[in-house]
């Protein structure tokens, strides 16, 4: 099968691959860019544990094509701390014991940031709806949610 | 159609371990000429946090810093035997077995102090900071690095121990069927407040209390945690999770995560909790474990709560809209019960 060639920015730095048709994103970030910071939970946009961010909007990166993001940005986990520092969010998840098996996190991570990167002061219902697309079977949410209205309100006072 | 209140209660006495083969666990504790310590464990952390406990236990029984401590777990291939993380035994049977090896370890680490502070091993004492002093003369100290570099190096002696957690196997008697199969229980109560739609059959939770009597809690941090997330496993098999909804006709069954049911942000209620702490006599300074029993009190406690808003009795879990509705029909309409 021919490759198609496909460039792209990875969070913030741009890569260049190529993809059989009809890759998925999701295998082109963990196999062919190494980014294993995208989960496979259940491969067909039930669990939301792969979401990326592309060009700021959220996405399950399991059912978007790779061929798709030619010319985009894609986000990842894998690029939120910044150098040896932690993202707010991510310290607040720590603080909030917001992860048991830590299968859901990146997920619920790269929701929780493409909803405060466009409302950074969200209501609790603005966060419920933002991760309503995530499965976790250990924390029931509730530490999640905390964790997430922590890092806004951090955000908003600092 | 009328959303009917109703509040059930449950409460549930819950073993700690099990008898199968004695229910061991074995732990072995040794350290690195760096002072370090490393806990070699089969038992397996999904996420429920027995790394940190064991973490925490080596290091007060030992008595050196939690930094100093790592737990290595999950490998029976190179790790001493386990029976495995399950019948909520992780904290008791494990955590008894890490106090074993710590306290074998520390001996040996304070023989090996008084061999290079020339005194007696009786007469030294750590301080929880990474040193071992004279008791009434602080000044007369060694840290645990420079000891387990002796020892290394200079002693030949390995600070290390071992530690098993074993009970008597309790045979059942023939006369009566008696047996004891856990060595300690633990306790809770869990009250359950829904809100049951009587048109569509749907549940909603409304809130939860409860109180956990778990031992001492080892990590209140982890114990919450546990008893906040597994209560929603719990609603969860209540209400939504089946593999085969007409069981034992194996039809309408879920076949991916999109049709396989489970609570998500948006069904969530608050849930207050209690946690009773009261030292259990033969656990790891007291600790019990919360284990299973987060998830338990929830389901005879929401069925409770859905009998008392409707007056349906569903004995039969999940209890899907489908069943509700069916009973609701079956009496011939909602009979809402008296509100304690």
């Amino acid at each position: 099968m021919t490759k198609i060639p496909l460039q792209f920015r990875h969070n913030g730095r741009d890569v260049a691959i190529f993809v059989d048709g009809g890759t998925n994103l999701l295998v082109a970030l963990r196999e062919l860019i190494g980014d294993m910071t995208p989960k496979f939970g259940c491969g067909q946009g039930g669990c939301g544990t792969c979401s990326v961010v592309i060009d700021g909007e959220l996405h399950l990166s399991c059912l978007t094509l790779a061929e798709s993001v030619a010319g985009r940005s894609v986000e990842t986990l894998d690029g939120m701390k910044q150098g040896p520092n932690l993202h707010p969010l991510q310290r607040a998840f720590a603080d909030n014991f917001a992860a048991q098996c830590g299968y859901c996190t990146p997920g619920m991570l790269m929701a929780a940031k493409a909803l405060l990167d466009r409302n950074p002061a969200p209501s609790r219902a603005d966060v419920v709806e933002a991760i309503s697309g995530n499965i976790c079977r250990c924390t029931g949410y509730e530490p999640i949610i905390n964790a997430i209205l922590a890092a806004a309100g951090g955000r908003a006072s600092a | 159609m009328t959303r009917h209140r109703g509040r059930g209660m449950a409460s549930i006495n819950y073993p700690i371990g099990m008898n199968l083969g004695g229910d061991p666990s074995q732990a072995l504790v040794h350290s690195n000429p760096s002072g370090k310590f490393t806990v070699a464990l089969s038992s397996i952390d999904l996420g429920q946090g027995m790394k940190s406990v064991t973490r925490q236990i080596c290091a007060e029984t030992l008595g050196v810093p939690v930094e100093d401590v790592y737990v290595d777990t999950a490998d029976s291939d190179t790790g001493p035997h386990c029976m495995g993380s399950f019948a909520s035994r992780g904290t008791h049977r494990v955590g008894n077995a890490v106090m074993a090896a710590a306290r074998e370890a520390r001996g040996v680490m304070m023989e090996a102090a008084a061999e290079e502070l020339e005194v007696n091993a009786a007469d030294l004492e750590t301080d929880g900071r990474g040193n071992i002093h004279v008791k009434g003369a602080p000044h007369r100290s060694i840290s645990t690095k420079d000891v387990a570099i002796a020892a290394q190096f200079k002693q030949g002696k390995t600070i290390s121990g071992r530690g098993i957690f074993l009970v008597p196997l309790s045979d059942v008697d023939p006369e009566t069927g008696e047996m004891s199969p856990a060595t300690c229980y633990a306790h809770a109560c869990l009250v359950a407040e829904v809100e049951v739609d009587d048109e569509t059959g749907e549940v909603a939770m409304v809130r939860m209390d409860s109180a956990y009597e778990l031992g001492r809690a080892l990590n209140p941090r982890l114990v919450e945690q546990q008893l906040v997330g597994g209560a929603w496993m719990g609603v969860s098999h209540a209400l939504y999770e089946t593999p085969e909804p007409y069981y034992p006709d194996p039809v309408h069954g879920p076949r991916d995560f999109v049709e396989y049911l489970m609570p998500g942000p948006g069904d969530i209620c608050p849930h207050d909790i209690a946690v009773l702490e009261r030292p259990a006599p033969d656990g790891p300074f007291g600790g019990k474990g919360p284990g299973e029993m987060c998830a338990n009190p929830v389901l005879p406690a929401v069925a409770n709560a859905i009998f008392n808003a409707v007056g349906v009795r569903i004995d039969d879990l999940p209890i899907t809209p489908e069943k509700v509705l069916r009973a609701i029909k079956a009496q011939g309409g909602a009979r809402p019960q008296a509100r304690r």
